[in-house]
């Protein structure tokens, strides 16, 4: 058994009186694919957003690589190595595709350097280069982000998050908004990363969750109600009730 | 050879900006500095009056470091009458109060402004939007009634007087500072050198985190920036810069008005910025300038030039977002 690379402990995130998110535990090993589903308002935004540092939980400890991160502020959480994108696209609209990139590699060298000229730290350049180039968008690092298509705008903030070299990525629905066509490339480009990486995905296309992911977490109201392989998921009483059931007419 | 798509995909000017670069916009850029000193060195000779240039240099300047918080990271202050007021009052302080020289009175002047830009900063950073516009709006009213009622150290309602500076020694040499030619030199050398830092902090990987805090906070955040320190920083650094244009203001005038301090001079500030084009370089001078000279030509014929002004100001709004500068430059890039 390997040492889980992230384990969450009783977590819990209430907003005032309402409860989003109550007593999960889980550990992630590392270089597996974990999908958390469920339905609209389940809870696996605020958890994508406690593991990510954007939220810190109500209750609850999150532990990286045994080191405790309950209540460190968001931007640390890079550092330490865990990157995510967002469920709505989330980059840099008026900049550059190559400057998207690069300012988010220079994070780890500099920081609040106000007197040395940016063409100092050249290196951020060869790696803006190849994270683009990991995500297939070599060849328009010139063009003004806002100006690519939104298949590679996902593609971008993935590669954004790439530069940063994290040992675990949380993908917020990195297909949302998707054709057939972007959505392929995209399962491609996860299977890809995965092989190094320590994937964590939000998503609602179960076709592409089955084949892409190693585990299956379920969340309802909050809850986290199963948490196995694809295939034992497919097969849980509980999970087709309060979850298939409502989209596939399983009930 | 031909190119490898690596390096045809990271032309270093765009790399550096994140627009695409022309010729003629490339050559702005690279120099910048020197063709704003050139401007300014033949300003007292292109405007009808001296009295005039002197008062572009220092609100241009003003709009400079209000521009780097304003347009380069997205922060709308109203609060920066209590920079350029505070550097003015502090160098007048230090002169009349202290018998200071005049260039350890700007020192004080310009320090003092940053302290004061350091407490308003903290205090008010972790608003956002209208809030953070509210909370820099009260703050420097705060500044306004401290110097109203410290009227013995301040003048109170009629001003702080009694500083002039009539000689001034530049390493050994005496230079008179009653000469508004002579003067407006002196003064322009520290405008010249802030405009230096300014751009040498835009081209500095510094300047790559604010625009990227302007452009996506929260992506920012998420890259591992400390946002809120990165804000605080360059408040700071603005407060900095327009407490200097404040301590340039105090030598000029030899005099300090209460009204430096209030509201309508941060209100003038902000639209000097969006007239010029908030977020370019030389858009805060060419605001300055544009409503100066607007000022003094319709002032010569109707007593509500204001309303000039504001009309102006609101057709800017509504057609040309960019500014006068901003529109120009967008066109030439784009044609």
């Amino acid at each position: 058994m390997t040492t889980p690379l992230l384990s969450v402990e009783n977590i819990g995130r209430s907003f005032g009186g309402f409860v989003a998110l109550a007593d999960i535990s889980a550990s992630f090993a590392p270089r597996q694919v974990t999908a958390i589903i469920g339905p609209n308002g389940a809870g696996k935004s605020t958890f994508f957003n406690v593991l990510s540092g954007v939220l810190p939980p109500s209750t609850g400890a999150i532990r990286f690589k045994g080191k405790d991160l309950t209540g460190l502020r968001q931007h640390k959480f890079v550092h330490l190595g865990i990157a995510r994108s967002y469920q709505i696209t989330n980059i840099f609209p008026e900049l550059s595709v190559h400057e998207n990139v690069r300012v988010a590699a220079q994070a780890f060298v500099a920081r609040y350097d106000v007197f040395s000229n940016r063409t100092r730290y050249g290196a951020l350049d060869e790696k803006a280069n190849a994270a683009l180039a990991a995500v297939g968008l070599h060849a328009k690092g010139h063009r003004t982000a806002k100006a690519l298509a939104h298949g590679e705008q996902r593609a971008l903030e993935i590669a954004i998050a790439l530069v940063a070299d994290p040992e675990l990525l949380l993908l917020d629905e990195p297909t949302a908004g998707m054709g057939p066509e972007e959505t392929k490339d995209m399962v491609a480009l996860i299977e890809r990363l995965a092989a190094e990486r320590t994937i964590l995905l939000v998503e609602h296309k179960m076709k592409m969750i089955l084949g892409l992911s190693d585990r299956i977490l379920v969340l309802h109201h909050g809850r986290l109600i199963a948490d196995g392989t694809p295939q034992s998921i497919q097969t849980d009483k509980e999970v087709r009730r309060v979850y298939l059931g409502q989209n596939d007419g399983y009930a | 050879m031909p190119p490898s798509p690596a390096s045809a995909a990271a032309p270093p000017l765009a790399a550096q900006t994140g627009v695409k670069a022309t010729g003629f916009g490339a050559m702005l850029q690279r120099w910048r500095v020197p063709l704003s000193v050139l401007a300014l060195c033949l300003l007292p000779w292109v405007l009808p009056s001296q009295a005039l240039a002197v008062n572009v240099l220092v609100f241009g300047l003003f709009a400079v470091g209000y521009n780097l918080l304003f347009g380069y990271t997205g922060l709308l202050s109203f609060g920066h009458a209590a920079f350029f007021g505070g550097g003015a009052y502090l160098t007048g302080i230090a002169i009349a109060h202290f018998g200071l020289g005049w260039f350890p009175a700007m020192l004080v002047g310009v320090l003092g402004a940053g302290v004061l830009a350091a407490i308003m900063g903290a205090l008010s950073i972790r608003t956002r939007g209208i809030y953070f516009s509210m909370v820099t709006l009260a703050l420097s009213q705060l500044v306004y009634y401290v110097a109203l009622q410290a009227s013995a150290w301040t003048g109170g309602e009629n001003g702080l007087r009694g500083f002039t500076v009539s000689t001034i020694n530049l390493f050994g040499f005496t230079v008179d500072f009653l000469d508004p030619v002579k003067k407006y030199y002196v003064l322009m050398v520290f405008a010249a050198l802030a405009l230096w830092f300014v751009s040498r902090l835009l081209n500095s990987p510094f300047g790559a985190v604010i625009e990227a805090i302007r452009e996506n906070e929260t992506r920012a955040r998420a890259c591992g920036y400390d946002v809120e320190r990165t804000k605080l920083i360059v408040f700071i650094l603005s407060g900095l810069i327009c407490g200097l244009a404040g301590a340039l203001s105090a030598l000029h005038l030899a005099i300090v008005p209460l009204d430096t301090l209030h509201y309508q001079t941060s209100g003038l500030v902000v639209m000097m910025t969006l007239l010029g084009g908030a977020g370019s370089f030389f858009g805060p001078f060419v605001g300055a300038l544009v409503f100066l000279l607007i000022e003094d030509v319709a002032s010569l014929w109707t007593s509500h030039w204001q309303l000039i002004v504001g009309l102006i100001f609101i057709a800017f709004v509504l057609f040309l977002p960019k500014g006068i500068w901003g529109t120009l430059i967008s066109r030439r890039t784009q044609g």
